[in-house]
């Protein structure tokens, strides 16, 4: 059996940096954890929602009453008689997506969108009723084609502002490079798919406003709704115990308010849970992405020119980036430096944060582009890397806090044996396969969010910390029991931890890698206050003896510096020209991301991490049909994401890296393990075949296709 | 409820049998989910492409979200919740526990009631697509990761547990027939040791 143990951390004092099972594992092998369509309302009534089947356009006046006769039905809410929301505001991720704000207005603005909401005494009842219900448009033309080539392609952030970041003479450059490399890469819009459907349920209770949800941090979605219903934020309470995963998409969605709207009309609990077709239109998605990179480089590699300028794509209500070009801000310098992130408005669904937003994409272009001058350079592309290593932030010219990307490459070559590889391209066969491997590096950033948290001395002896912290399948809950345990100097049996839930105060989200982080600070700050108070001596009186915390000003006194995590990706591939199947192998990763709190949950992560990778190489790609405006087969038969079958043995390790101005050392984990992992198994592709492969995923008949050329080209 | 649209049905589950009225449109996972109250068995997709909603009908794996409740009649239905004996976890469930085979957990029921079934397909000697010998007199296969990663595909984990649930698997099927007949698993110590040793 592989363990999660390394051989590169040195032992950890205390309880975290050793493996330990989740605190809430048994109920989740027992199938007693609920989530959020799992806890029981007397008194529930079934929402459903109606979505639009044009692209852009109007709706037409909604005759309801044929629907409202139906068995059951008990009201159907559209843009004529829903409550009113505000969105005129600004909330921790800046103005609303307005097309959370459904029902306020007869506009359509992609298709899918909500029209109507079916409330009724049974799920059955609300389904039929909703797909009965006759809603007519106004038709007009949509545009959602994504190319390259868009005209009105724009750089976000207005002119004052916009996502460029350039130095230094490019055309210059590139003309005295000796090797140059020019290529436009391209990743297909994908969707995060959690196994769990949206689901919440909205209720009045006491004069307060209760939502069971599943979502990435329950205060913030307080937040969110009580801007949106202009009520007072103490007046709602958020509760989000376990979640069935998430990846960027359960912020506040079209379902909550719709809930909300529907539980306030009637008076009584409602649930909406959104079907799995239904999330491929409501619940964001990482937008397609076209970029170019070029670079320039001096015979020995070294970099003269990097430009990398990727366009992705928003909706026409809402502006989101897919900042795919600042992963070059970070890894690589040159004498002329120029990244740019550009946008496209379409008719379709605002894009939103996935899984290593800008990173994933980004990482896949410009680490398949220096696979690329290294072949030119006739390097190895792990030397070449090595020669390009930055002395301080390219753009921001601060220094890195630890930066050891040079050491995950140097662990990783060692155990995957990559000082016995041939650089040659396609001469590795197997019958009809031919075998390749490939590396990459990754990066991502890390930060940390003001947070607050309560630790509770118990009369008996025991601990409770309370946060609003959402475990969203990271192993958090556990994570931070751990870190208490650590700072209150006592075994982990004793420490209980309550999260997901908004009473517990404000609390950073479940998200860019800087949920566990964030937290285990504050739990910390609270931990370690409260073993002086107990240190005093003194009894426990019964309601225990409570310490709260809030990182705000520490986190604010952080001097700025490049603080990130890195990592070495490896794969080897097995591609079948008779087929065109790609398979990966084996893969292995190797991270420097901060202190490992729990190595059984941190290599679970990486290891998804890096599965995502191989799932974004080789299968994810939602097709968006041009006449229609909709996602061509939106389900798990038309969006393919890796499959038990499709995943081999995937190892994923750690160097020491523990950050000096965190007093619990950490990183962050949840997003490196998908950087670079999709580039070193297109690298590797390259490896096996020959071909360069720029667009993901690496189909089956785009392999043939290749094969096909390069067959011709030989005969030609 | 309209007697023409709706019967009074008894499933057997979990070796439990519960009488209810069930609208004829009730899915077998939403009557467990919606009106008896057994939330273990997940929704995942609720068309059969995700596996989540897993139970075993007369001991064989089946999506729930494709069976109708009023066909489940004289079945014997067993869910996450009936695996467990005794509050001993069954020796698949124990695995996952040991060896983190989930993140989010909400594969994982579904997950832990497909590996019960697929155990026992394999030791009755059914094949699979990556079987190389596949004529009726051969001996089972041996239950290699290929085997168990094929055998569990019908099973998706969006977290990407895939390598855990592969060792969990591999470690109840090799308790099952190893040292403890009776397939009951020995509780470690301490599931921390266990991992790291």
């Amino acid at each position: 059996m592989t363990t999660a143990t390394t051989g590169t951390t040195p032992p950890a004092e205390g309880a975290h940096g050793s493996p330990h099972t989740r605190v809430e594992g048994p109920e989740k092998v027992t199938g007693t954890a609920r989530y959020a369509g799992d806890v029981p309302f007397a008194e529930l009534a079934y929402g459903w929602l109606a979505l639009s089947t044009v692209a852009r356009g109007r709706v037409r006046p909604v005759d309801t009453a044929s629907v409202l006769a139906m068995p059951g039905v008990l009201a159907v809410l559209h843009h004529g008689n829903a409550p009113h929301v505000n969105t005129d505001y600004a909330g921790m991720l800046g103005p609303p997506d307005p097309t959370i704000a459904v029902f306020q207005n007869d506009r359509v603005p992609h298709r899918g969108w909500p029209v109507a909401l079916v409330v009724a005494e049974t799920s059955e009842q609300a389904r039929e009723a909703a797909e009965a219900l006759v809603v007519e448009y106004e038709e007009e033309p949509h545009d959602v084609a994504f190319d390259a080539g868009r005209p009105d392609a724009y750089a976000p952030g207005g002119p004052e502002k916009p996502d460029v970041a350039e130095k230094g003479d490019l055309a210059a450059q590139l003309a005295s490079s000796a090797a140059v490399v020019d290529e436009e890469y391209t990743t297909p819009e994908e969707h995060h798919s959690p196994m769990e459907p949206h689901a919440a349920t909205a209720r009045w209770e006491g004069g307060r406003l209760e939502l069971v949800d599943s979502n990435q941090g329950s205060a913030w979605i307080v937040n969110e709704l009580a801007k949106l219903f202009s009520l007072d934020p103490s007046s709602v309470r958020v509760r989000s115990e376990h979640v069935g995963g998430a990846f960027g998409s359960k912020g506040v969605r079209a379902h909550q308010v719709a809930a909300v709207m529907a539980a306030t009309v009637l008076q009584r609990p409602v649930r909406v849970v959104l079907t799995r077709r239904q999330m491929f239109t409501l619940t964001g998605y990482r937008s397609p992405t076209a970029q170019r990179v070029r670079l320039g480089a001096d015979a020995d590699g070294r970099l003269r020119a990097l430009e990398h300028d990727s366009l992705s794509l928003t909706s026409t209500v809402h502006e989101f980036v897919e900042p795919s070009a600042g992963v070059a801000r970070v890894m690589y310098d040159a004498t002329a430096h120029r990244t740019a992130n550009r946008l496209v408005r379409l008719d379709v669904p605002t894009p939103t944060f996935m899984r290593a937003p800008g990173e994933a994409p980004g990482s896949f272009a410009l680490e398949s582009a220096l696979d690329e001058l290294a072949e030119q350079c006739g390097l190895d592309p792990i030397e070449l890397r090595a020669r390009n290593e930055p002395e301080t932030g390219p753009v921001s010219g601060l220094p890195f806090s630890t930066r050891n990307v040079l050491a995950c490459f140097r662990e990783g070559a060692d155990r995957f044996g990559w000082a016995e590889r041939d650089p040659r391209p396609g001469i590795r066969r197997e019958g009809h396969l031919l075998i390749g491997t490939g590396t990459a590096a990754a990066s991502f950033p890390s930060r940390a969010i003001p947070s607050t948290a309560a630790v509770t001395a118990e009369q008996d002896g025991g601990f409770t910390v309370r946060i609003t912290a959402a475990d969203v399948g990271t192993g958090a809950r556990t994570a931070l029991a751990l870190v208490a345990a650590d700072a209150l100097g006592v075994p982990t049996d004793q420490v209980r931890v309550r999260i997901g839930d908004s009473d517990f105060g404000q609390a950073m989200i479940a998200g860019g890698s800087m949920g566990t982080r964030s937290w285990a600070w504050a739990v910390t700050a609270a931990a370690r206050d409260l073993r002086e108070q107990l240190a005093l001596g003194g009894s426990v009186p019964p309601e225990g003896i409570t310490v709260r915390s809030d990182t705000a000003a520490a986190i604010g006194a952080l001097t700025e510096t490049e603080r990130h995590a890195y990592g070495a990706q490896f794969a080897e591939v097995a591609v079948d020209t008779a087929t065109g199947e790609v398979r990966v192998r084996r893969m292995l990763g190797i991270f420097a991301a901060g202190r490992i709190v729990n190595p059984l949950t941190a290599r679970g992560q990486l290891v998804g991490g890096m599965i995502w990778g191989i799932s974004m190489a080789l299968h994810e790609e939602a097709a968006r049909d041009d006449a229609s405006g909709a996602t061509v087969g939106a389900d798990f038969a038309g969006y393919h994401v890796a499959a038990n079958a499709d995943v081999p043995h995937v190892e994923a390790d750690w160097v020491t890296d523990v950050d000096p101005d965190d007093p619990v050392g950490i990183k962050g984990i949840g997003e490196i393990g998908i950087v670079g992992a999709a580039a070193a198994i297109a690298n590797a592709v390259w490896h096996a075949t020959g071909v360069r492969h720029r667009h993901l995923p690496i189909r089956p008949d785009r392999i043939l296709r290749a094969e096909e050329d390069r067959a011709g080209a030989r005969r030609g | 409820m309209d007697p023409s649209t709706s019967s009074d049905i008894t499933l057997d589950i979990n070796g439990e049998k519960h009488a209810l009225l069930v609208d004829h449109r009730t899915t077998l996972l939403d009557a467990l989910r919606e009106r008896l109250d057994l939330t273990g068995t997940k929704k995942g997709c609720d068309q059969g492409q995700c596996g989540a909603c897993t139970v075993l009908i007369d001991g064989q794996r089946a999506v729930s979200c494709l069976q109708l409740a009023v066909a489940a009649e004289g079945r014997h239905i067993t869910t996450i919740e009936g695996m467990a004996e005794g509050g001993q976890l069954h020796p698949v469930q124990q695995a996952f526990l040991d060896l983190d085979g989930y993140q989010c957990g909400y594969c994982t029921p579904g997950q832990i009631c497909s590996a019960v079934a697929m155990l026992d397909e394999h030791a009755a000697g059914w094949p699979s697509a990556v079987t190389g010998d596949v004529r009726t007199e051969a001996a089972p296969p041996e239950l290699t990761p290929e085997e168990i990663r094929e055998r569990m595909s019908g099973n998706l984990c969006r977290c990407g547990a895939y390598v855990q649930i592969v060792e969990a698997v591999t470690r109840a099927a090799a308790e099952r027939t190893g040292t403890r007949p009776d397939g009951i698993a020995e509780k470690p110590a301490d599931p921390a040791t266990e991992v790291s040793a």
